[in-house]
């Protein structure tokens, strides 16, 4: 691809003896938000710190706006970094934290504090300059680990797990704010996470990776429509999953008969996909819970657990009860295996 | 348990932690002219004759310059050596660990002894050079173990993050880490400190004619002359560790660290 700002080639990457990414190749585009989603131990961390220079690849290389950064030490990349921890310097006072990586630079006092400041208002800290890391709460530690690495000016910013540690309130203001600023700045911004809500939320593109490959690339869209794979699949929420044989679902402990022919070896429904109330398969109700629009039901069916929602307005079936369902071929995805 | 249990074992603790100290600061504090409790008259005249001994003068010195110097010395290569424990997977750390916590666990006898046989005779160092040697490497495990303490309190990733901003290792290091285990490295060096200064044993086969540190000299003092000068001179001494870790506790809250 031309227009590949940063990019990943034949990129393998290992600690010591363990492969964690045998070999990745990914383009991004200069002013891209990027997730990197996956369960722990995918390699998604892995690759984030290898852009970042904290990691030396074993083989690939890495490109950073046309250049060649395969071998370039972390400190002369010209990359932020904003860690899960957000890892603030607890002597320095918020002020000396933002103002850190420009003094390095041994710029004027002015510029440095012109430069500071409008990077602590950039993240909404102006006035908070005198106060300790300690002194500040979560979120704002997490914007002054931000500003920090803006105002370095990085053609990359990189988030590790950037919205894990707040609770659901400020998540969602980080949220904003991180969209915020990534159209003020037009920084290309890679983020890494295991929350595929957060990773729907807020990318451009979603790399979804699984065992050190990508497994899917695409827009939330797609991959929340249109997962590739079963493990795709089941990380957007498609909960129910079985092997389909010609006009039968199998799964280990039974089969149903399939309205439909398929040549996909895969069938995935959401819960949301599942018809309950009416249908040519019966459930036992094993668990019933209110979610607000809807109820959500746990069947046991001779193919095993299923999960539908079921709209509000049905009335409700009561634990132990028997009811009918369906697994329509509207709401079916195909998978490959 | 039972009320009055607890003030006698709290009353028993105390007496024989204060008990001493006490002792020693009246027997020092004596009109009479021979070291005996209880003191027989009340003067501070042995306080005052402490500071006309000649020799006192001259071991306290010496005293004063292992504690200050070994200890530094201590932590110039402790703290390296912690860092280097803490920072990297090394093969054979926990080896290094306990050969570092060697002079805590081996009597200093031992240490004296062999260091005299194996070290001081055999290459012919000079009497101040080999208690220099002997007190930094004495001080040296608490070094590594208190700055390792606070190492341990530090986020890895700190480093990490000032590396990203543009620092180098060694710059990480003076101005991430440095600046943060700075009240570990003051805990280290006032331990080392009063370690050093009270160090017997192994002092004491190294002390030789005219060189010895004030412990010795004490000692030797007290075979010679047993007047209630000696007493006073403990005392003063123990005022003096006292005020120590009193002002490192208001200053830094030294507790934290050991």
């Amino acid at each position: 691809m031309s227009d590949a700002f940063v990019s990943l080639q034949d990129l393998t990457l290992s600690y010591g003896q363990t492969v964690a990414v045998p070999s990745l190749n990914l383009d991004i585009r200069e002013g891209e938000l990027i997730a990197l989603l996956g369960p722990s131990g995918c390699g998604k961390t892995t690759t984030m710190r290898s852009i970042a220079g904290l990691l030396t690849p074993s083989a690939g290389r890495i490109e950073i706006d046309g250049r060649d950064v395969t071998r370039v030490a972390a400190n002369k990349r010209g990359i932020g970094l904003v860690f899960q921890s957000y890892a603030l310097f607890p002597h320095l006072s918020a002020f000396e934290n933002v103002a850190f990586g420009l003094r390095l630079q041994k710029l004027p006092e002015t510029e440095i504090r012109r430069r500071t400041e409008a990077g602590m208002a950039t993240v909404g800290l102006s006035g908070f300059e005198a106060r300790k890391p300690a002194e500040m709460s979560g979120g704002q530690q997490q914007r002054l680990a931000l500003a920090r690495s803006l105002v370095m000016e990085p053609k990359v910013l990189l988030l590790d797990e950037p919205l894990s540690n707040l609770d659901a309130r400020l998540r969602l203001e980080m949220r904003n704010e991180l969209q915020r600023v990534q159209k003020e700045t037009g920084v290309t911004m890679v983020f890494v996470t295991h929350d595929q809500s957060e990773a729907l939320a807020l990318a451009d593109r979603i790399v979804l990776m699984k065992d050190g490959e990508i497994e899917q690339l695409g827009s939330p869209a797609e991959l929340y429509a249109a997962p590739a794979t079963a493990f795709a699949a089941d990380f957007m929420g498609f909960e129910n999953i079985f092997t389909a044989r010609e006009a039968q679902l199998t799964s280990e402990i039974g089969a149903l008969p399939l309205g439909f022919l398929t040549e996909a070896p895969l069938l995935a429904w959401r819960p949301s996909g599942v018809q309950v109330g009416s249908g040519p398969h019966r459930g036992r109700v094993r668990a019933s819970s209110f979610a607000g629009g809807h109820r959500e039901y746990v069947l046991d069916s001779e193919i095993g657990t299923i999960t539908a929602d079921a709209p509000i307005e049905q009335p409700e079936i009561q634990i132990g009860g028997m009811v009918d369902f369906d697994l329509p071929q509207a709401t079916a995805r195909a998978l490959r295996r | 348990m039972p009320r009055l249990a607890i003030w006698i074992i709290l009353g028993v603790t105390l007496t024989f932690l204060i008990g001493p100290f006490l002792i020693v600061i009246l027997a020092g504090a004596s009109a009479g002219e021979a070291l005996a409790f209880p003191p027989q008259g009340l003067s501070l005249k042995w306080y005052a004759k402490v500071f006309t001994v000649e020799s006192f003068r001259a071991s306290f010195a010496l005293s004063m310059f292992l504690a200050v110097f070994g200890t530094l010395a201590a932590l110039l290569l402790g703290i390296p050596a912690a860092y280097a424990l803490h920072r990297y997977d090394l093969p054979g750390a926990e080896t290094i660990k306990t050969i570092v916590a060697a002079p805590i666990i081996v009597p200093g006898i031992i240490v004296g002894l062999a260091l005299l046989r194996y070290f001081v005779v055999p290459l012919n160092v000079s009497i101040t050079a080999a208690l220099f040697v002997t007190h930094t490497a004495l001080v040296m495990p608490y070094a590594v173990r208190v700055v390792s303490s606070s190492l341990n309190n530090l986020r890895a990733d700190m480093e990490e993050a000032a590396v990203i901003l543009g620092c180098t290792r060694l710059q990480a290091f003076t101005k991430v880490v440095l600046p943060n285990i700075r009240g570990g490295i003051l805990a280290a060096f006032i331990l080392g400190f009063v370690a050093s200064f009270n160090e017997v044993p192994a002092s004491l086969f190294l002390s030789g004619p005219g060189v010895r540190t004030l412990p010795i000299d004490m000692l030797s003092y007290m075979e010679i002359t047993f007047d209630p000068s000696v007493a006073a001179l403990s005392a003063l001494l123990a005022f003096m560790s006292v005020a120590i870790v009193f002002i490192a506790e208001r200053l830094l809250g030294f507790s934290r660290y050991v």
